[in-house]
């Protein structure tokens, strides 16, 4: 290239920085996925401030009791909506949330396994059944809706059947004594910061019992998987060839394919990436209860889907953020835990869910068209 | 002869019982725009796969710096210098300027275990491409889909050359713009051309590829019609010789006889 025709393209360039500068960020903002998520938490903890704020929702064991029903979902939900973002959907999630439970709990009762393999056993298991699925997905080309349907009841029949077959029962308790000493299974079942909480309790600036320990006694195990789910779910898409790829195989299949993407293998590994966040799920729940239930993640697929989709997923694929998926199972949890504290029967939770969801999917349908057609 | 960069010498192609691409030869140098032309099914799709590496020619040879070469797959193609953009282009919509560009072939940085995305570099590089092409990208971080057809078009072109390519294959590449986008586009191909690329236009439009080629290559039901130079032949001839031109031909002349019946 000339020198001539250099000065001009570098004198461009540098025009284009200036020009960036005068882009609002307000209106940067806006064309972010996670947009709608933010302002719908901001709108939820504002309206429970004003009904429930005297309550004790916002207490240390008020708050820590929602996020740690939002952390849940949202470890589930940051997986599902990577899939999305990739693409394809699974139905099987809560599913395999049962069938992991179980994938612990048969092993370290019945057979004696020491808990922490049996752990890893079911985590095994989620690899295995992940790989079937994208590979299915993959290799059939059918839609991931409906070979993931398939797999939610085989999943959940398996489950039930094998368990019956092995036990007797639907649900196998007697976990709890095993936590202790494993070298696995603190990962799941241990709160952090106690020494926080016992020196707010100590300070009387959180609620204690009558023997003087605090209410609240740490951050459960599920809150960090949750925090740390988001940030590397967030990295991985932000900051990593593999995150490009995944945007590229949900946003243009056939145009990814011929740049060179191995949409098989992304996809393929998103789809271990959702049952294995349902294991991750199972493992805290069944630590948590010390037992497993072949009913347990009954619909929790949906619940995934819809956080991820008002966390701004579109559902056609190639849009969406792990943060605003983190946001939208914050909504739901928030609302599902305050409703307890206001005048309002519970009933009405899945009501609102519908109506979030819906508001949530006119809302990213705008974005979207704000996003691609601002010319 | 070896001062062609690129010879496909007789190039058939069969699928079972049917000739896709018969005894198609077309020779190409350095800087030369080669248009080749057709209508529908005249075979222009299974050549560019075939140039593209994705189907493997059943007779005749592909010849490249005066090297023979096969291609096993679209891969190799590509590391052969061959780019290819498709008429759907491979981008985006939904994907930012940056992340289209660099699509399947992500600049790293950091450590050998641990490499990211080096996005400030990429961003860099496609801020500076697109400048060079004229196209203004107010940030590359903008969606490929709030850019015009003529753009996008542009984008894929750009980002084929900066990987490598030494010959350009171009399927369609104005036949879904208007005429001011199409005019930026095939003005991009002759600057293209003259740094030294050879540029393969696939189009059924010759008023595009007028102006723009060297060279014409008619492909008629798979075969070749033959190659022409710009000098040799006129606008009118080439469109006659495309199926189309007989048949533009007999409506007009059955167009002409309603219009006759009609006044009776």
């Amino acid at each position: 290239m000339s020198e001539k025709a250099k000065s001009i393209s570098s004198k461009k360039i540098s025009g284009q920085d200036e020009r960036l500068k005068e882009v609002s960020k307000l209106r940067l903002l806006l064309n972010r996925p996670e947009l709608g998520a933010v302002g719908g938490a901001i709108l939820v903890f504002i309206f429970f401030g004003i009904v429930a704020g005297d309550t004790g929702m916002f207490s240390a064991y008020g708050t820590l009791n929602f996020l740690d029903v939002s952390a849940n979902l949202g470890i589930i939900a940051i997986a599902a909506a990577m899939l999305m973002i990739g693409g394809e959907f699974d139905l099987s999630i809560g599913s395999m949330i049962g069938f992991a439970g179980i994938c612990i709990a048969i092993p370290a009762i019945y057979w004696g396994w020491p808990l922490w393999i049996s752990i890893i056993f079911a985590f095994a298991m989620a690899v295995l059944v992940g790989y079937f699925n994208g590979i299915l997905v993959v290799k059939t080309g059918l839609p991931s809706f409906i070979v993931t349907l398939a797999m939610l009841f085989i999943l959940r029949g398996a489950t039930l059947a094998i368990t019956r077959l092995i036990t007797g029962r639907t649900q196998v308790p007697g976990l709890r004594v095993l936590i202790e000493n494993d070298p696995i299974a603190w990962m799941f079942a241990t709160d952090t910061f106690k020494w926080l909480f016992t020196w707010l309790g100590s300070m009387n600036l959180i609620a204690l019992r009558t023997d003087g320990t605090p209410l609240a006694t740490g951050i459960p195990p599920s809150v960090i998987w949750f925090i740390a789910a988001t940030l590397f779910a967030t990295w991985i898409l932000m900051k990593t060839r593999y995150g490009n790829w995944i945007f590229a195989s949900g946003g243009d299949k056939n145009g990814a394919t011929n740049v060179g993407v191995p949409v098989g293998r992304v996809k393929i590994s998103l789809f271990i990436g959702t049952a294995v966040a349902a294991t991750i799920f199972a493992t805290i729940q069944v630590l948590d209860a010390g037992s497993a239930d072949t009913m347990r993640g009954n619909l929790k697929e949906l619940e995934a889907i819809a956080a991820a989709v008002v966390g701004g997923c579109l559902l056609t694929g190639g849009y969406g953020s792990a943060i605003g998926a983190a946001f939208g199972a914050l909504i739901f949890g928030t609302v599902s835990m305050g409703i307890f504290y206001t005048d309002v029967d519970t009933d009405w939770f899945k009501v609102f869910l519908g109506a979030m969801m819906l508001i949530a999917v006119v809302f990213n349908n705008y974005i979207r068209k704000r996003v691609t057609e601002s010319k | 002869m070896s001062e062609n960069l690129i010879e496909f010498n007789n190039i058939s192609k069969f699928f079972g019982k049917v000739i896709a691409l018969k005894d198609v030869t077309m020779k190409l140098k350095k800087g030369e725009i080669m248009c080749l032309l057709g209508d529908n099914g005249a075979g222009k799709s299974t050549l560019i796969k075939t140039l593209a590496g994705v189907h493997k020619p059943d007779e005749g040879e592909i010849v490249i710096e005066g090297k023979k070469t096969v291609f096993d797959s679209p891969k190799d193609a590509l590391d052969m210098g061959i780019g290819t953009v498709y008429q759907d282009l491979a981008l985006v919509p939904l994907m930012s300027v940056t992340r289209n560009f660099f699509m399947g072939r992500e600049p790293l940085k950091g450590l050998p275990f641990l490499k990211t995305f080096d996005i400030e570099k990429a961003n860099q590089i496609a801020a500076e491409r697109m400048g060079q092409i004229g196209i203004d990208v107010r940030d590359p971080s903008q969606a490929v889909g709030t850019m015009s057809g003529g753009e996008r078009q542009c984008l894929a072109i750009s980002r084929a050359i900066y990987f490598g390519a030494k010959v350009l294959v171009l399927d369609e590449p104005t036949s879904a713009l208007g005429v001011h986008q199409a005019s930026m586009v095939l003005k991009y191909i002759v600057k293209a051309a003259s740094q030294g690329l050879a540029v393969i236009l696939i189009t059924h439009n010759v008023h595009h590829a007028y102006p723009v080629g060297n060279s014409f290559t008619v492909l008629n039901r798979g075969k070749s019609l033959g190659t022409f130079n710009k000098k040799d032949i006129s606008r009118e001839e080439l469109l006659g010789m495309m199926a189309g031109g007989e048949e533009l031909d007999k409506l007009e002349v059955e167009l002409k006889e309603m219009d006759r019946l009609s006044k009776n």
